[in-house]
């Protein structure tokens, strides 16, 4: 493996060890931090919203193209659905869009603070730049995106049972019936541990990508397309890890 | 006073600034002189904090700031203004917000007493009714006011200006370096200024330090800056390529 790579690792620890300090004013912590889950929670959620209506109404036509078997009851479709949606689509899929959107933002903003001087401001005012910036940021992802990705499940599912009732392919009882027959807990308790994961991967990656920005604006959008691809790449390995470990 | 003792900075293998020995004094604009490359930058970052020196002292009135804690560090820091080069202004919070930003971060004012202090140095720098503006919907030459209004919105004792006039225009160049000036003799701030425009030294500058390749080349006042042209060919060479007489 390239040893770049343990240097860039352990310079991201650093990062993340460097915004841990009390902050100057806790009030004015707290003022960032909803002002962050305002924009990563509420700003994101159209197109989560989108996503998951028409991931969910494309699962159901597709499976539904798929059960070529009269055998096979209709309602399996149901299963299907919500199954793949709680453990897979909601969570993988919502993130790798959040890994465009709110990824990107974080680190073309704090980027472009960068290049502006505007981190050199804060450090020589005594603000721990990393803290004042970043951390309110990640904090505000861990809260929003397990949300986020409750919505997105429970769109994804009526996006799902939509399309099948206006197609004709099954009926409401049967989509609900499929739905609840293989539902377990531990499903949703998983979908949540992923998506904590991967807020955690999208929020704190883009800040280091965009804090340590060189260059000019051609720096800042580098870094918001490292940003982008790392988080994705990252999103989607840790997605296997966690189903290895915990399913 | 701001004293720099045997400092020397290097990046990589790249030698940045050689033994440095410089005196800044209060209540004086301290101008650092030289050509781009020089080492100015650097020497202002090494005494802001921005970048820590391999070797020597920074000391801020008996402070030497390379040994002091975090926490006594913080408290130093609270009594530095600097004034950046692109003014550094948060692009997302309105003038106001800019200015009042040290003070809701570091006073314990109510929010109608930082706004009087907003005001007040707002006025300082005959700046008035901008309050809700964002910095992008400002001219240059008022971003650089709004600049000083929030490096003085604290009780500052050292300002740091890196190139106060870059990107301005003669007649607004020199109404900053007017401001400057006053600012700097009315409160009695140990004043630094990172400048290669040989106007504001003439201008304004009491105590000046060229740089030359990171050496201090030579030091001395502004009365003494045109016998010390003849003298020395560096420093002749630097004043006569900017085309001041």
């Amino acid at each position: 493996m390239n040893l770049r790579f343990f240097y860039y690792f352990g310079h991201y620890l650093l990062f993340m060890k460097s915004m841990i300090s009390r902050p100057e004013k806790t009030n004015i912590f707290f003022k960032r931090l909803s002002e962050e889950m305002y924009k990563i929670g509420i700003g994101s959620l159209p197109i989560i919203a989108i996503t998951a209506l028409f991931i969910g109404a494309v699962t159901t036509v597709q499976t539904a193209y798929q059960l070529v078997s009269g055998l096979i009851a209709k309602s399996v479709i149901g299963t299907i659905v919500s199954d793949s949606t709680m453990l897979e689509l909601g969570p993988t899929i919502s993130c790798l869009v959040l890994s465009g959107k709110v990824g990107a933002h974080i680190a073309s903003e704090i980027g472009n603070m960068r290049i502006s001087e505007q981190i050199d401001a804060l450090d020589v005012m005594g603000i721990n730049a990393a803290g004042y910036l970043a951390l309110p940021k990640i904090l505000a992802g861990l809260l929003m995106i397990p949300l986020l990705n409750i919505i997105a499940i429970t769109l994804s599912i009526y996006g799902g049972y939509m399309a099948g009732e206006l197609s004709g392919i099954l009926t409401h009882d049967e989509f609900i019936a499929g739905a609840r027959s293989t539902f377990k807990g531990f499903t949703m308790v998983f979908s949540t541990i992923k998506a904590f994961t991967f807020a955690f991967i999208i929020t704190s990656v883009s800040s280091y990508q965009g804090y340590y920005t060189t260059g000019g604006a051609l720096g800042v959008g580098e870094s918001s397309t490292r940003a982008v691809v790392y988080s994705s790449v990252l999103v989607l390995f840790f997605d296997y890890i966690l189903a290895e470990i915990l399913l | 006073m701001i004293e720099l003792k045997n400092v020397d900075k290097s990046f990589d293998s790249k030698h940045v600034l050689f033994d440095i020995n410089a005196q800044f004094l209060s209540g004086k604009n301290n101008l650092i002189i030289g050509s781009s490359g020089g080492g100015k930058s650097v020497m202002m970052k090494c005494m802001v904090g921005l970048e820590r020196p391999d070797s020597g002292h920074i000391v801020f009135d008996d402070r030497d700031i390379l040994s002091l804690e975090e926490k006594d560090l913080r408290d130093v820091r609270k009594e530095i203004g600097m004034l950046f080069q692109g003014t550094a202004l948060f692009d997302s919070l309105t003038v106001e917000e800019n200015i009042a930003f040290p003070l809701e971060m570091f006073s314990k004012m109510t929010a109608a007493e930082r706004r009087e202090r907003v005001n007040f140095c707002l006025k300082r720098v005959n700046l008035e009714n901008i309050n809700s503006k964002y910095p992008s919907e400002i001219s240059g030459g008022m971003k650089k006011r709004v600049g000083i209004a929030r490096a003085i919105a604290l009780d500052i004792k050292y300002l740091f200006c890196d190139e106060p006039n870059s990107g301005l225009d003669p007649i607004t160049s020199r109404l900053i370096d007017e401001l400057i000036n006053e600012i700097t003799k009315e409160y009695g701030i140990t004043n630094v200024i990172n400048s290669h425009d040989m106007k504001t030294v003439f201008d304004i500058g009491d105590h000046i330090i060229f740089l030359f390749q990171g050496r201090k080349w030579w030091e001395g006042n502004r009365a003494d800056l045109k016998h010390a042209q003849k003298e020395i060919k560096e420093l002749d060479d630097f004043i006569k390529a900017s085309y001041f007489e």
